[in-house]
């Protein structure tokens, strides 16, 4: 069948199958247990028992089937190893031992430890510096924007963009990548392979991201910048306190949860990040990530239990922040 | 105080400099992709992009006259022609006829063939050859000039990227097959998630709390965790790979976000409002669908915008559970992904397909914005 008619029936069948689901199993919560009668009282405090249940179904049959059964699943994977011809065998922390005995494996660890310390840093501070200062200008609105712009492009569509940035032509023609076209008339130098530098080309991965998260973290800070009531900075002005104290001793200690929220979210984002190092190098170069290398090991190698070993160590990174969110979510719910 | 408001105005010129200069770093990158894709291919590799807006000294590549043209002028054998009849005049400010030395001769000089005789070129692209013996060979003399080129901006690369049968690398087809999985993915799971929001939001029942716990929990499960258990699932359950399995899954991997946004912006609406329409017989589906959907427009309009996005931009749920060997479904990422291997070099194929899947979400974007940014305020965890 052709895939648009296919997404056609798909878009009719799951509305109407949603709304005739929640329609009629309400209807027959009433019919069953109706709000009137010599029962009624009865009857109102068992159907509103069930009816968040009905109404919760669909979304958490998904959650538990999409999010909650994978993790337990890849648990058990990564302590199996498949055999030839189907079936598994119990391996233990075999696939662990291995995984930490590849040298590729300690590079991605190494990789991501400088993903999460640098992009995290950068483009909180960034957001936060361009929040302020567009704050306080008449075309702040636009240049927020332009800035926030990149949160819209995917992660493939900016490793095009950025190649072309980093492109490198052979020594003597004109470059039509900026970077070396800069670096060539500055330093008169040749042009440089940016991306098969070691060590230094994840930083040019790095910048991708960095360029693309700004724009989340300019917004939130911005909104939270507006939220500081304005007699505290008032009052520092008036105490002589320059712009610079302003910003630092009074505004920033104000929002330093939201700071904190950002910063959290980046490394999130940061832990999972896969398709940036996959379009760009695909971890050639001592570029290799924990996301990339677990899909090398799940799709290329086809090795399930070594990739869910590394899935689970990515799950592990993430365990800190999933705690303190669930804690702060039920501290604000009080 | 003058001399504080001094400071001031230089401080208030500082930053208007800072967010320019910032602006300008932000777009520079994407601009140049943008006009490279208005360039052709020679275009491209002969210049940077920034120099595309002004004239750029291009190097050319032309054939004179076959020999058989020519002619025998009182014991000369001469071919004669212009290279540029047929085609726009350009100024010659340096020519060869070797590969290997392109620019050797000053226009009006004249140059030794290989094969004996000699060639003069004029300024204007008029060139005279002589020989004394007669010109042999099929093919012309290959002459290679340098010329400045006025700026030239072609829609060629869209139409052959999207409509030409046979050179579009399939980017027309994956624009479909992308739209295909962004539409019922970002549908489905708002209307599942709504109701499951207002229950959360809005009803009494043991274990409400916990369960809203859970839900932020699984915000930041990696989806990466998912892929193998689920492609298990899907190949065993008969599904396979193919748009209902990337349906699902995405409707699945939205859920968590779904549920919390709208949760917290539901939990927000008065709770007057509902009391009295539970006070006035309304049964919970009504109230649900008369009240708290419509009044939620914005929540929802934010998350469908998320999952738009994240959808349209997704590589790793397609290429995991989308597309097969065949390659029939393949979404536009994967297939720039594989362009920048087999086409590394080609910008103009890069720059344009990567244009293409980019302008969708950008016009999104830039159309509702402020959903974006409401959503975005709402939905980070405080």
């Amino acid at each position: 069948m052709n895939p648009v008619m296919l997404g056609l029936i798909t878009i009719v069948t799951g509305v109407v199958g949603c709304i005739g689901y929640f329609f009629l199993s309400n209807l027959i919560l009433d019919a069953v247990l109706p709000a009137r009668g010599p029962n009624a009282g009865r009857n109102i405090n068992r159907a509103n028992l069930i009816r968040p249940w009905l109404f919760l179904l669909p979304a958490l049959t998904a959650l538990s089937l999409y999010l909650a059964y994978p993790v337990i699943e890849t648990l058990r994977l990564s302590l199996l190893d498949r055999v030839q011809g189907g079936g598994y065998v119990w391996a233990g922390f075999d696939n662990y031992s291995q995984m930490l005995g590849e040298p590729k494996f300690w590079e991605a660890m190494r990789n991501n430890l400088l993903w999460l310390i640098v992009v995290p840093a950068a483009a909180t501070a960034l957001g936060l510096l361009v929040a302020q200062l567009t704050d306080r200008i008449a075309w702040g609105n636009i240049a927020k924007s332009l800035i926030f712009m990149p949160m819209a492009i995917s992660f493939v569509g900016a490793s095009v963009i950025w190649k072309l940035v980093y492109d490198a032509r052979p020594e003597g023609s004109d470059q039509i990548g900026v970077l070396n076209a800069l670096y060539v008339w500055m330093s008169g130098e040749g042009p440089q392979t940016w991306l098969t530098f070691p060590f230094w080309n994840n930083f040019f991965l790095m910048v991708v991201l960095i360029w693309i998260q700004t724009g989340f973290a300019m917004v939130i800070l911005s909104a939270a910048l507006r939220g500081i009531p304005e007699e505290t900075v008032e009052a520092a002005i008036l105490d002589g306190a320059n712009p610079f104290q302003v910003f630092f001793r009074i505004k920033v200690p104000q929002i330093k949860n939201t700071i904190l929220v950002v910063w959290t979210t980046i490394t999130v984002t940061v832990l999972k990040v896969f398709d940036i190092v996959f379009a760009m190098t695909n971890g050639q170069w001592e570029t290799q990530v924990l996301a990339n290398y677990m899909y090398d090991k799940m799709f290329r190698a086809n090795d399930w239990g070594v990739g869910s070993a590394a899935a689970m160590v990515v799950m592990l990174l993430v365990t800190p922040i999933l705690v303190w969110n669930v804690r702060n979510a039920r501290r604000e719910m009080r | 105080m003058d001399n504080i408001a001094g400071q001031r105005s230089t401080l208030t010129w500082i930053v208007h400099i800072t967010v320019a200069a910032l602006v300008a770093l932000w777009l520079f990158p994407t601009v140049g992709l943008f006009v490279s894709s208005f360039r052709t291919g020679d275009q491209i590799s002969a210049s940077g992009w920034w120099r595309a807006l002004g004239s750029s000294e291009q190097n050319l590549t032309f054939r004179a006259a076959a020999p058989d043209t020519q002619e025998e002028e009182g014991g000369l054998y001469v071919i004669e022609g212009n290279l540029f009849d047929g085609g726009e005049p350009l100024n010659v400010s340096a020519w060869g006829i070797s590969a290997r030395a392109v620019d050797a001769f000053e226009p009006g000089t004249t140059a030794e063939l290989r094969k004996g005789g000699t060639i003069t070129l004029s300024p204007d692209g008029s060139y005279r050859m002589e020989n004394s013996e007669p010109f042999t060979g099929k093919r012309g003399q290959r002459i290679f000039i340098a010329a400045v080129v006025a700026p030239e901006f072609t829609l060629e690369n869209y139409n052959n990227l999207l409509f030409e049968a046979g050179q579009g690398e399939g980017m027309g087809e994956a624009f479909i097959n992308t739209l295909t999985v962004t539409i019922p993915a970002t549908i489905i799971p708002i209307l599942v998630a709504a109701f499951a929001a207002y229950a959360l939001a809005w009803m009494e029942f043991p274990g409400r709390a916990l369960l809203i716990a859970i839900i932020v929990g699984l915000l930041v499960v990696p989806l990466q965790l998912a892929l193998i258990p689920l492609l298990k699932l899907h190949l065993g359950i008969g599904i396979g790979k193919g748009y209902l399995g990337v349906w699902m899954a995405h409707t699945g991997f939205g859920m968590p976000l779904a549920i919390y946004l709208l949760r917290n912006y539901m939990a927000g609406l008065p709770r007057d409002l509902i009391e009295n329409a539970r006070v006035d017989g309304a049964t919970e589906f009504q109230i649900f669908t008369k009240l708290i959907l419509p009044l939620s427009f914005p929540a929802l309009a934010s998350f469908a915008i998320f999952q738009f996005l994240w959808t349209w931009n997704d590589l790793l749920v397609a290429k995991v559970f989308l597309i097969d060997s065949t390659g029939q479904t393949t979404v536009m990422t994967a297939r720039i992904v594989e362009m920048l291997g087999t086409r590394g070099g080609n910008w103009e194929i890069l720059a344009t397909a990567a244009f293409v899947s980019i302008a969708v979400p950008l016009a999104v974007f830039f159309a509702m914005q402020r959903y974006l940014v409401r959503g975005l305020l709402a939905g980070s965890v405080k």
